[in-house]
């Protein structure tokens, strides 16, 4: 019991990041309709932002208050994330806009190779390690097994995480709903070209999706860092899959629909882990993904494809 | 990074000196972006030191970056975007005619590079005496290349199905013919029907429950299904030994002699003097043979029943359905027969290498043979020739600049851009080609004239 | 809802449909969650027949081809397709009682569609059909589409692909046989140059005729066609009708079609079916469907201003509102009062051409022709059939036809009334206050002004249960029920003729009653997609919908604004600022 609580605990911390990665996703695909492979790089480039930012602030110019300097790490990376979001956008996909589906497809894996390999360059191959910054945590329960004791904690850093996820996603769904901005995205959705005929600025409606998306996604970097406290060049492509994973899970194009998926991903993940096997965490993560959209072709929460004849 | 404004000429054909205040403002926009991106990754390295994270400030590096973003922007701004004459003008106007040029000169180009492809290892023999075995082991690998964008370009240009998991066939079929070499003493030739086999197997398997999905649904899927594989590969030790690979896979045999030196072997039995380069040549010539075999099925296939259905699945599904075909099976053929051609590809690879491990098999690997059948056009077998020698070609020639090191000096590693400049002229393509290199489509069945067809009518599959 | 009359066929015994049909459709039901888009619809299509479904749009017409063709599974029904002659309806029966898809012989087979999957249906059962957006493989040449549509014969000619790999002769036969077919199908269609041009290229006159050449290359027995003339220019659609013709006289192919354009279904359908709210209503030859009242109700007028021209409704209308003369409520006069002199005004000469460019002219023209007609022969036939009331009813109904002609065709909201109406028989439909002065005055007899039931004389025929009603409204008068959305003036009489005056009455109507109204008023259906029940249930608590906001002001033409009547808490006549 201990244990299952414990995974639980775990499970919806990696599953809050990897939501928060997802709606990324599910943003993107919902406004035009593509599967943007760079935002795992987006996410990775803003763990990177994040820790340097985080090594200027204590290491240069010595601040020392933690709750502060994270959040102007939060602050500047989700900023600095934002710009290469739009980047991103503008420089590969803003051309292909109206042409054929599989041309930003390509150019969105090519932009994943290029934002790789542009930071294993610049900041090389290897592993960046960052001691834990957040120690410590409530102990919820505790048990005995012939073992020993188990203790059932929830840590500082998993409150952190739960709860800015919360209120990122409160916020975010009232931006979405809301807003004048949330209006003209949904209404990019349903029909962009008529959304411009209104006079809604289509491009910047997409740009600043994008924007947003990223700057989710660097919160989640961010996370990443102070979770696991390594990163690589590398962690953006399996957690882009994942997330994407959560997106498709959820119901690609919903929102609420990306943050389930996410806890769904990490759930499993965890579970497996903790029951099975470790190893094939990534398969079972897969195999739940086939077999929900076999039985639910268009995920948990999304809108049913009507099939027009 | 600079800003690239190819769709939006923002200041329009106006006056020269407003054009370059214009561009000279743009650039400096370009180059302020180009600070921000920078800063975090150009500006500032970490390092591991004692003791935690070291962080060094590189402001030169990031100086030149913004500096070169300024001018490289002030220049494009200067000559293409903002003039009333962009210097790629009479490119363009070139290149817009290319498209039919090519396709006219597709069947003379078709003969020229079947008939230098079939002479291509006597020809580096000849003339390139001392880097023929390079060359001939890169023509090797694009002609891997070629096979399996021709095995993908079944699935994507003509049926229309987005996979993204392809690798996950190429690795069954090099796994097979592994596993069948170790544990059962298979031969290469004897193993390769049977790998090619088993990854349509493999096809049908998984694609029998998931092809009812949609465009980027069944993409998900796919690609879930390749790294389902690789994670299996890597972890089942006992079977696969894992990440340490299979080493040892046997050689193909040439009527069953090996290419081998001394007594038994190919040049002894021809009485010829033994070349280690025979071994190359002789396995250029398999795979020659392969990639030929998969293109002449796939020409033919495309003129009968089931070629026509994948494209009018790719149409128009449920029009399909309404002329009685029965859409999942053709699918699933679909599947299966380029599930197979990644398998003979596979088995290949294996006995080219002599060695396999997962690593072989990333979704990078998925990736690359997927640009190369959308970079060559969907559906063109020449196109896919086309981008696999530019992209595989290209990438591997980037590892002989080493030139370059005598001019950034001796810490410039050229080999490491590779990837990057790969990237990058991927996004280009795209963005210059969005339909790729060869777009028409040549009718399967003609009455009385053959028009091809203009890229702008086919569709491209599910979704759109 | 067993609403549909059975339109009798004129001449002989048993229709072709009805004795030979190549398919029939039973008790065919669709439902989408809990919306009804077909409901208990049954319906033959004749061997060698052409078959025109119609109705209205968002009748169910091609859902029901779906149906057919496969593409949805009917929630409950049989469709049964027949090769060879007869009925077979031992086989029919032996097949559904088997659990099997079909039974074949040589002599004929028996398929049942809903249990066989869509690509199958094409294959076995030999159905085709086009569709209403014309889907081509636009990327793919003329030829090419004509190519795949032959696609089963050609696999099996090209043994599964493995004899065509290895390029065997038979299959190159096979396929100049397909290519031969497809040529002749070009030519029918005169698209024979431009067989080795993408499909996407070709005008839009051009792609219907493809794609029903398409449809006819898979050799079917059935051919479906979701309006194939929509779009067309009047000379591609004769030419059309002369296709239709050639494939039905030269290929003895059955022709099931959907169109709109009455032009085309009145020249060559031998049967036409009429679909409205996914029930039948009418079903039979062309010219007895197009005089059945219910079928021009269902297009022209059932939307506000419903104006239903069954002769018993306006007999029970006339009889009840020459009874209760004077006591209707004053709230009432008032507010149509407002309306009258302006269309007093208006000469009746105008009023064809206000009609004119009402909706559903393509129907309405034709229709204009019998329908003036039909109308009088029927309302005789009716009343001889119930003398009771003939004097009482004939004499109001002669007298007003007239001056109600002439107070209709100012009404804002007139086009579709005066379009459905014809000159004679509009009475029912005008607007309460002017026609009421000009039916009072023959019938002077004063009603006996108490609160009693009110029973129409065959109200046991409808299903359901007829509602309790009262003569005469309560104190205070009458509510204003146009603003409930879905009653305009003209239901709202027919209400009052009920016995139903206020909000609390409709609030209170069960699902029998409910029944009973839609069946009686001719639209079944229609209340509870209305939603009259909960409108009422709002306003009759002194609350406001959305729709009577909009009444109130004055944003809706075929409602009159204001309150009136019994108010349970306040009591305002905003109508009275007229």
């Amino acid at each position: 019991m201990e244990y299952f609580v414990q995974q639980l605990i775990n499970g919806l911390t990696l599953g809050s990041i990897y939501g928060l990665i997802a709606i990324g996703y599910t943003m993107v695909y919902g406004i035009i309709g593509m599967i943007n492979f760079a935002h795992g790089d987006v996410f990775m480039i803003g763990a990177f932002i994040a820790l340097a930012m985080f090594l200027i602030l204590t290491t240069v110019l010595g601040f020392t208050f933690l709750p502060v300097v994270l959040l102007i790490v939060l602050i500047v990376s989700m900023l600095f994330t934002s710009a290469w979001g739009w980047t991103v956008e503008r420089l590969a996909y803003r051309p292909l806009r109206g042409s054929f589906r599989l041309a930003p497809l390509i150019t969105a894996i090519g932009m994943s190779i290029v934002l790789q390999n542009f930071v294993q360059i610049t900041q090389g191959a290897r592993v960046k390690p960052l001691p834990p910054q957040i120690q410590g945590g409530i102990t919820l329960m505790e048990g005995s097994t012939e073992n020993g004791t188990i203790l059932v904690q929830l840590s500082y850093m998993q409150i952190i995480i739960i709860l800015t996820t919360v209120v990122l996603m409160a916020g975010f769904t009232l931006l979405i709903s809301r807003t004048p901005l949330g209006r003209a995205q949904r209404a990019c959705e349903q029909d962009r070209k008529m959304a411009s005929l209104l006079g809604i600025n289509v491009d910047r409606t997409i740009s600043l999706t994008f924007v947003m998306g990223a700057a989710l996604a660097a919160v989640a970097g961010l996370m990443f860092v102070l979770l696991y406290g390594v990163i690589d060049f590398y962690i953006g492509f399996l957690a882009g899959v994942k997330a994407f994973t959560a997106a498709v899970l959820g119901g690609i194009g919903s929102l609420p629909g990306a943050m389930l998926g996410g806890l769904l991903i990490g759930l499993i993940e965890v579970f497996w882990s903790g029951y099975f096997s470790v190893e094939y965490k990534d398969v079972a993560a897969f195999s739940i993904l086939a077999i929900v959209l076999i039985f639910l072709p268009s995920g948990l929460l999304g809108q049913p494809e009507v099939e027009k004849v | 990074m600079a800003v690239s404004g190819t769709k939006t000429p923002v200041a329009g054909p106006q006056g020269d000196p407003n054009s370059l205040q214009a561009s000279i403002k743009d650039a400096a926009m370009a180059a302020f972006l180009a600070g921000v991106l920078g800063f975090f990754f150009i500006g500032i390295r970490t390092d591991i030191a004692p003791g935690g994270l070291d962080l060094k400030m590189r402001w030169g590096a990031w100086i030149i970056s913004i500096l070169i973003v300024f001018a490289g922007r002030l220049l494009l701004n200067l000559f293409v975007y903002k003039t009333r004459r962009p210097v790629t003008r009479n490119l363009s106007i070139g290149l817009s005619g290319s498209e039919s040029r090519l396709a006219q000169a597709g069947k003379v180009l078709k003969w020229g590079l079947f008939a230098f492809a079939l002479i291509l290892p006597f020809f580096f023999t000849t003339f390139f005496p001392g880097r023929d075995r390079q060359f001939i082991d890169l023509a090797i690998l694009i002609m891997t290349y070629i096979m399996l964008g021709w095995g993908l370009n079944i699935v994507v240009g003509l049926a229309g199905l987005l996979d993204l998991g392809y690798v996950a066939f190429y690795a069954v079929g090099a796994y097979s013919f592994a596993l069948l070499a170790q544990y059962l003493d298979f031969g290469f030739w004897l193993a390769l029907p049977l790998a090619g086999l088993l990854a349509a197997t493999w096809g049908v398997i998984l694609g029998f429950p998931v092809l009812r999905l949609r465009g980027d649904y069944l993409a998900i899927v796919t690609l879930a299904f390749g790294e389902i594989i690789r994670v299996v590969l890597l972890n089942w030790y006992e079977f696969t030994k894992g990440p340490d690979g299979i080493s040892g896979i046997p050689k193909p045999t040439f009527f069953g002699l090996e290419l081998k030196r001394g007594e038994g072997g190919f040049a002894d039995f021809f009485g010829i003097a033994y070349d280690p380069i025979q071994r190359f040549i002789f396995l250029y010539y398999i795979i020659f043979i392969l990639a030929l075999i998969t293109n002449f099925v796939t020409m033919r296939l495309r003129r009968l029943p089931i070629g026509r259905a994948w494209e009018a699945l790719r149409e128009d599904e449920i029009a399909c359905r309404s002329l009685g075909i029965n859409t999942r099976n053709t699918k699933l053929t679909a599947f299966a027969i380029g599930a197979m051609f990644g398998g003979f590809a596979g088995s290949f690879f294996a006995t080219r290498q002599g060695f396999i491990s997962p690593e072989s098999f990333t979704f990078l690997e998925s990736a690359i043979i997927l640009a190369i059948v959308v970079l060559g056009g969907l559906g063109s077998q020449i196109g896919v020739v086309i981008a696999a020698v530019v992209m595989i070609g290209g990438i591997e020639m980037l590892r002989n600049l080493g030139f370059l090191q005598q001019v950034f000096g001796s810490g410039f590693d050229p080999v490491q851009y590779r990837m990057l400049i790969f990237g990058l002229a991927m996004v280009l393509i795209m963005v210059w080609k969005p339909r790729g290199l060869i777009s028409t489509r040549e009718p399967s069945a003609v009455l009385k004239e053959k028009k091809r067809i203009g890229a702008d009518m086919v569709a491209q599959g599910e979704g759109h | 809802m067993k609403t549909a009359t059975k339109v009798k066929t004129t001449g002989d015994a048993t229709p072709n449909w009805d004795a030979d049909p190549v398919l029939s459709v039973e008790h065919l039901t669709m439902r989408f969650g809990g919306l009804v888009a077909v409901g208990d619809l049954c319906f033959n299509v004749g061997r060698g027949d052409i078959t025109a479904l119609i109705g209205p749009n968002g009748a169910g017409k091609t859902t029901v081809f779906n149906c057919v063709t496969g593409f949805y599974k009917p929630t409950e029904g049989r469709i049964v397709m027949r090769h060879g002659p007869g009925r077979q309806d031992d086989a029919v029966e032996a097949v559904t009682a088997s659990g099997l898809k079909w039974q074949s012989t040589n002599a004929g087979g028996v398929f049942l569609l809903e249990r066989m999957p869509d690509h199958e249906i094409s294959h076995k059962a030999k159905v085709a059909r086009t569709f209403q957006n014309i889907r081509l493989f636009g990327g793919m040449t003329v030829l090419e589409n004509l190519l795949v549509a032959q696609h089963n014969p050609l696999m099996v000619a090209s043994g599964f692909s493995l004899g065509g790999i290895l390029g065997l002769p038979s299959y190159k036969r096979a396929q100049q046989e397909a290519i031969d077919k497809a040529v002749y199908w070009l030519e029918r269609t005169h698209l024979v140059e431009r067989a080795d041009d993408p499909a996407a290229d070709l005008p839009y006159g051009d792609q219907r005729r493809l794609e029903i050449a398409r449809a006819m290359c898979i050799g079917p027995q059935l051919l479906c066609l979701d309006e194939p003339a929509a779009g067309l220019n009047p000379r591609e659609s004769a030419e059309l009708n002369q296709l239709l013709k050639y494939i039905r006289d030269e290929h003895n192919v059955s022709v099931l079609l959907i169109e709109h354009d009455m032009g085309v279904v009145m020249e060559i359908s031998d049967h036409v079916v009429v679909l409205d709210y996914g029930v039948k209503i009418a079903d039979g030859a062309a010219d007895a469907v197009k005089s059945d009242p219910k079928v021009i109700a269902a297009y022209l007028g059932v939307d506000d201003e419903a104006e239903i021209d069954v002769p018993e409704i306006r007999k029970d209308v006339a009889k009840v509102a020459a009874e209760s003369d004077g006591a209707t409520a004053a709230g009432s006069k008032k507010a149509s009062a407002r309306k009258a002199p302006a269309k007093a005004r208006k000469p009746a000469a105008r009023k064809t051409k206000a009609a004119a460019p009402a909706a559903d002219t393509a129907f309405a023209q034709p229709l204009m022709a019998t329908g003036a007609k039909a109308p009088a022969k029927r309302g005789t036939a009716k009343a001889s059939a119930r003398s009771q009331e003939k004097t009482s009813a004939k004499a109001p109904e002669k007298a007003r036809a007239p001056k109600t002609a002439k107070a209709k065709t100012g009404t804002t909201g007139p086009a579709k009334t005066a379009a459905a109406g014809g000159a004679a028989k509009s009475a029912a439909a005008a607007t309460p206050a002017k026609a009421k002065p000009a039916t009072r005055k023959p019938a002077a007899k004063p009603a006996p002004a108490e609160a009693s039931e009110i029973k129409i004389a065959n109200s046991g025929d409808y299903p359901g249960k007829q509602p309790h009603g009262t003569r005469k409204p309560r104190a205070g008068g009458g509510n204003n029920l146009t603003r409930i959305k879905g009653i305009g003036p003209a239901n709202e009489k027919k209400l009052n003729t009920l016995g139903t005056w206020h909000f609390d009455q409709i609030a209170a109507w069960k699902k029998a009653e409910i029944e009973w109204v839609g069946a009686y008023l001719s639209f079944p259906g229609r209340i509870e997609r209305e939603e009259w029940v909960k409108q009422a249930k709002v306003l009759a608590r002194g609350g406001e919908t959305a729709f009577s906001k909009r009444v109130d002001k004055g944003d809706v033409p075929t409602s009159v604004p204001g309150r009136r009547g019994a108010q349970p808490k306040k009591t305002t006549a905003k109508g009275g600022k007229a």
